[in-house]
């Protein structure tokens, strides 16, 4: 195995990689502002909140690479399939979380930005989005987690070049220390994803 | 003339039963609230907790809608919140992410939208220096004691300039001996800035302290303001001295003895 390409059957650590994190990056991203997003809505309104919930629970449980087969069919796309499959994986934990720490607001942050007359982007920007962005980051990362998880299958699945892959194709190589070289590719990726994460948490938390 | 008007303010809150829905059944806090406030005045209403002094002073503020009856400011109608009513917390109601400087600067760059970053840093600075925060301007809330967060929620609302400052139980959660300092403090800039200032309390000495004029509550429920002391002492007023006074006497034996029967009569439900 090597990290630069070398011939069909190495397609080099490096790019590998670098597939996965980008394919994970898209997915995850764009999960996280329409959750975040959808997450405030319900939020800051009980009416939406009652009225999605029931969508939101049966929803929830599903796995994402059950989703694979309809997207397949719909975008006609593995490449497209796999970031869509990241995408259903980061979605519940944020919205439910986000929704959470949005309606948990303690009161008197909101009298106050109602005090100081703030519109309603200001209000958000200045009071909704800091009280909220530690429940807002514990979904994140919970996402995150479920989103890692679902993008090694899916990318075994759908044969797209990535880590999920290189385990895949090690096993039909029939090399078992591939294998186990594989699998560690994974998690030292997820142990540096998530390092960053832990910046960003300490980065908006803040202590009562 | 009349700065501010609380014009026959009545309360209802729907009775819940356990389950937590309402049953149709009111609750009525308080019945045909009225005051009258001058500007310049400061002015606080006294009783027990949960008499609905709080509840006329969310109503006051704007956050809380009265059943019947309504609050004028300067010949207007109010019943939204507003930069032109600040309220000081009991429980602070800093921004736990910014640092004190900043929580004031929030509230400036509000009130003055049209300023610039200089001028709305130096207007923030000087309430800074006024409140004697300096050395913690830097620092968030948490990392502050209970008196200098208290200072930094005065100095929010002070910054603002409004035309009445509401102060909801603003010491109830500060210690004693730093709670007179920021009372003196609170005097301090109340004259300096000629404010209007409505305080609710439970604290008989602060009330004499620093009150022009102090309104008795009845308890709930139809709590009303059964009636108004006038604080006939001469400011600046001291702690150490005031107590000394026949008539701080006479005023504190009559409250004590307004809200021991309240108490024996009524019953707290708060």
């Amino acid at each position: 195995m090597a990290f630069e390409k070398k011939g069909t059957n190495d397609h080099g650590i490096a790019h590998l990689v670098r597939y996965t994190v980008t394919r994970f990056g898209a997915g995850f991203i764009s999960a996280s502002l329409v959750a975040m997003l959808v997450g405030v809505l319900i939020g800051l309104s009980p009416l939406l909140y009652r009225s999605l919930n029931p969508f939101i629970q049966v929803l929830k449980p599903i796995s994402p690479l059950a989703w694979m087969p309809l997207m397949l069919y719909s975008v006609q796309d593995p490449t497209w399939t796999a970031i869509l499959v990241v995408f259903m994986a980061s979605l519940w934990p944020t919205i439910a979380n986000t929704a959470f720490g949005v309606s948990t607001i303690r009161k008197d942050y909101l009298q106050v930005a109602s005090l100081l007359q703030l519109s309603w982007w200001r209000r958000l920007l200045t009071v909704i989005l800091p009280a909220a962005a530690p429940a807002i980051v514990a979904g994140l990362r919970i996402s995150f987690g479920s989103a890692l998880v679902a993008v090694v299958p899916a990318e075994m699945l759908l044969g797209e070049l990535g880590v999920g892959y290189l385990t895949w194709i090690e096993w039909n190589n029939l090399d078992i220390s591939g294998v186990m070289f594989a699998i560690l590719v994974v998690g030292v990726v997820g142990v540096i994803l998530d390092f960053g994460f832990n910046r960003l948490a300490r980065l908006v938390s803040y202590a009562e | 003339m009349d700065y501010l008007t609380v014009d026959h303010v009545t309360k209802y809150f729907p009775l819940l039963n356990g389950s937590g829905s309402g049953n149709g059944k009111t609750f009525c806090v308080l019945k045909n609230v009225s005051l009258r406030v001058t500007k310049g005045e400061f002015i606080t209403t006294i009783g027990h907790s949960g008499c609905g002094k709080s509840t006329l002073l969310n109503i006051i503020a704007g956050f809380d809608k009265g059943s019947e009856g309504g609050i004028v400011l300067e010949g207007k109608e109010v019943n939204q919140p507003g930069l032109d009513r600040m309220v000081v917390f009991q429980s602070f109601a800093l921004m736990p992410w910014l640092t004190a400087f900043n929580n004031i600067r929030l509230a400036v760059k509000a009130a003055y939208s049209s300023w610039d970053e200089t001028k709305v840093r130096e207007h923030t600075q000087k309430y800074i220096d006024l409140m004697g925060l300096n050395g913690a301007e830097g620092k968030r809330p948490a990392f502050l004691s209970g008196g200098m967060r208290q200072r930094v929620g005065l100095a929010r609302a002070f910054a603002v300039e409004p035309k009445v400052l509401l102060l909801d139980e603003p010491f109830a959660q500060i210690d004693a001996l730093t709670r007179g300092v920021i009372q003196e403090e609170l005097i301090r800039m109340w004259s300096a800035t000629q404010s209007t200032v409505f305080m609710v309390t439970h604290d008989v000495d602060e009330a004499i302290l620093l009150s022009d004029r102090i309104a008795l509550m009845t308890n709930s429920p139809e709590a009303k303001i059964s009636e108004c002391l006038n604080v006939n002492i001469p400011r600046p007023r001291s702690r150490a001295t005031i107590i000394d006074l026949p008539e701080y006497t006479r005023l504190r034996n009559h409250i004590l003895h307004f809200l021991m029967t309240q108490g024996s009569e009524g019953k707290s439900e708060t």
